[in-house]
């Protein structure tokens, strides 16, 4: 009994904040260095008198035909229901076989890829059509569902198992017992999973989808910023109200709106363009031909033209970004509680909260790229304030889940005093894991960026897409998707080193990946 | 008895969880036809010694562990209904999660009877009282319908008077059991053998027939220590496993 006491505390010596403090400061430290190597230029487009007439339109939107409005927002959601209709059974059935190193290689490499990527990856073979806005979605998603499916069911009590027949088939094993166990976790996270399709759904647009990204980028371009406005609103409405108009008995009715509410254009490809497309376009024309010393020259030349620049610059605005997030978080999270902002005027601070996290990155990029002109500047303020918006609403919500527990003492201080000694600090360690889920998320949307015009990865491949060098465009997505599996592996480790697991398995699992 | 083949059989197993020992140098055999209780302060190692039990004869076992295991979402019929899934089909166990299948309810329906659950049969065992998941988890050991039953405080919930009548019927519906308690009196009164257990070691083996509610209290009563001390005197003569 002694020994084993004596043994917690040797290992309880060191401060846990010591270490919490020390992986702060070298991401800190990471990203001073990176603001000297970022393009982060403001270009003198008189951002005010722009900034004045953008959010003249947010305040007073307008919008003169509604069937566009209605039709654009229906697009939206069916592209986003029926992808999520079809992923969610097809990442549950992968979860059973997550114990395969296949399928486990196989969802890793389809979610590192990002939808909009995707996107311009089918559109090569199915044009503009239902069929690539469904796929461009499904199939990441389908990844995403199988990993944190499989997590799910890792979670659960392995009680009921032992009571089973040992050598049960593992379908008779999952529906009686995993499945049913999981069930309510299974269903949050799909209906959060819907809310990530929305937005996905919403930015396939700016590939040129009929969803509403495609309209808002059309009513910025053109400056009529009332009608920007209104489909923002809009769109911010459609999520906030998701619980109201998410009903399970009207799904089938919705599905069946869905299906009827796709592009016409269903966008078919004979089987021998697809192979074509993976056996010979997506490969340099040196290697295809087997001249090694071309291939070799022609990689050399792509890493240093583009592969390294567009690397570079996204790990510089994804560390930046990080760190900027964390300060979002802190200066935002305490508007939104019951302890410091006061059970009345938290409402105010949810509401900028919910408008935050339910605008996707892209669109406020956009926004201020119209702003700031071209840099890295517009995309590391948009990955902040959106992933930002998002932990300070979960942190806020575990802060206000805290009040009346037996931590919570009747002399606590209260204001600043209780934000800086009571609330921060015991929210600190839940908020950096949540940080570590995202920094993948965040690293995924700076590349993305890129097709605004960022010069991250995504505008590389975005530009190898339109001058149709798909050798090129194949090269570049890979390098990304590498990029991805690494950060992930580098922020589980840093989760397990700062001990800074969320204590609620459902918050969690809402921010693994997106 | 004696003459009965070894079922279970176990010689100087230990077994750690980093530094903590769980079991210590454990030496015990079950033979087929055997009734063992297994008692001792909490703590004592006779969960970890009953999974071990387990995986030495999975095929042949329905185990209870002491969470009952139950699923919640699933109805009282469906919890003890997983107790058949080895013995039905993967598609009309699928349907059974739509429509129960008959000859499966009835059987059930019978066997909640027994249990005294049949208001409850097609409740979710969630809004369920603790006494009655537990009788729900006994059900799902029987419908199991193995000849070894090891049980973790099986019946620790059920009120005294329903817990002897069940413990009782999963004793005769099983050929061999092994069976932790913390109610000696249950102990003493089922079982043929009692093995009691402190700090991972075993400190007792004997027939129940020679041991006493004073003498099991005798057991819970010593102070801590970590090595066991040596029996009191008047435990001295009854089989004991040297640790």
């Amino acid at each position: 009994m002694t020994a084993r006491a004596s043994s917690i505390f040797t290992g309880a010596a060191q401060s846990s904040v010591l270490t919490l403090n020390r992986v702060c400061l070298l991401l800190v430290a990471i990203a001073l260095l990176a603001l000297f190597g970022a393009d982060l230029a403001i270009y003198p487009v008189d951002p005010w008198q722009e900034l004045a007439r953008i959010g003249q339109g947010i305040l007073l939107p307008s919008w003169q035909e509604p069937r566009i409005l209605l039709e654009a927002l229906g697009q939206t959601v069916a592209f986003a229901l029926l992808a999520v209709a079809i992923a969610a059974p097809l990442g549950l059935g992968l979860a059973m076989l997550f114990h395969w190193r296949g399928v486990r290689v196989l969802c890793a490499a389809v979610r590192s890829v990002h939808e909009l990527f995707w996107g311009l990856i089918f559109m090569q073979l199915y044009g503009l059509s239902a069929t690539t806005g469904l796929l461009a979605i499904l199939v990441p998603f389908t990844g995403v569902f199988a990993k944190v499916f499989a997590e799910i069911f890792e979670q659960q009590s392995r009680d009921p198992a032992l009571t089973l027949a040992v050598g049960l088939n593992p379908i008779k094993r999952y529906v009686y017992t995993l499945i049913p166990q999981a069930w309510p976790a299974l269903l949050s996270y799909t209906r959060y999973r819907f809310e990530c399709a929305l937005r996905s759904s919403a930015i396939l647009g700016f590939i040129g989808l009929p969803t509403l990204g495609f309209h808002l980028e059309t009513a910025f371009k053109q400056g009529q910023y009332a009608e920007a406005g209104a489909l923002l609103w809009a769109f911010v409405l459609l999520i906030a109200c998701i619980r109201f108009w998410v009903r399970p008995r009207l799904i089938l009715l919705y599905l069946a709106l869905s299906i009827w509410l796709l592009p016409e254009t269903l966008g078919f490809s004979n089987g021998g363009y697809f192979w074509r497309f993976i056996g010979q376009d997506i490969w340099p024309a040196a290697l295809r031909e087997g001249d090694i010393g071309g291939a070799l020259s022609w990689y050399g030349e792509m890493l240093s033209e583009q592969v390294w620049p567009g690397l570079v610059q996204t790990l510089l605005l994804t560390q930046i970004a990080l760190v900027l997030t964390a300060l979002v978080i802190l200066a935002v999270y305490p508007l939104a509680t019951r302890a410091m902002a006061g059970p009345l005027m938290r409402w105010p601070g949810r509401f900028l909260l919910l408008v935050l996290r339910s605008t996707p990155e892209m669109i406020l990029a956009f926004v201020f790229l119209l702003l700031f002109g071209p840099s890295g500047l517009p995309a590391v303020l948009a990955l902040a304030l959106h992933n930002g918006g998002l932990i300070a609403f979960l942190v806020a919500n575990a802060s206000d889940a805290g009040r009346g527990t037996l931590n919570d003492r009747p002399d606590d201080p209260s204001g600043l005093l209780r934000y800086a000694y009571i609330e921060t600090p015991r929210r600190f360690p839940a908020m950096l894991a949540f940080l570590f889920y995202r920094w993948e998320v965040i690293l995924r949307e700076s590349a993305i960026m890129g097709i605004l015009g960022i010069t991250t990865l995504g505008f590389y491949i975005d530009s190898a897409f339109e001058e149709i060098h798909y050798d090129r465009a194949f090269l570049l997505i890979a390098v990304t998707a590498l990029l991805n599996v690494l950060v992930d592996s580098v922020s589980r480790r840093l989760r397990r080193l700062a001990h800074a697991e969320p204590v609620r398995q459902q918050d969690s699992s809402c921010l693994k990946v997106e | 008895m004696s003459e009965q083949r070894t079922l279970f059989q176990l010689s100087g197993q230990s077994l750690s969880y980093g530094e903590h020992r769980v079991l210590d140098n454990i030496s015990l055999q079950i033979r087929a036809g055997e009734r063992v209780a297994l008692v001792g302060p909490s703590g004592a190692g006779k969960t970890t010694l009953l999974h071990l039990l387990y995986r030495q004869r999975p095929e042949q076992v329905a185990l209870q562990p002491q969470s009952g295991g139950l699923v919640d979402l699933l109805s009282v019929y469906q919890n003890i209904f997983i107790g058949a899934l080895a013995r039905v089909g993967t598609l009309p166990a699928l349907w059974n999660l739509v429509r129960p299948l008959a000859a499966h309810r009835e059987a059930i329906a019978e066997l909640v009877e027994t249990l005294g659950l049949e208001d409850k049969l097609w409740q979710s065992v969630d809004r369920l009282s603790g006494g009655q998941r537990q009788r729900v988890a006994i059900g799902r050991a029987l419908y199991r319908r193995q000849p070894v039953f090891l049980g973790d405080e099986p019946v620790s919930s059920v009120d005294p008077l329903q817990a002897e009548a069940l413990l009782e019927h999963l004793l005769q519906q099983h050929e061999t059991a092994v069976v932790s308690l913390h109610n000696r009196q249950l102990a003493l009164n089922h079982f043929d053998r009692i093995i009691v257990m402190r700090e991972g070691r075993i400190c007792c083996d004997c027939p129940a027939s020679e041991l006493s509610e004073q003498a099991l209290d005798a057991f819970y009563q010593q102070e801590p220590s970590p090595h066991p001390e040596p029996p009191p005197e008047d435990l001295q003569g009854w089989a004991m496993v040297k640790s």
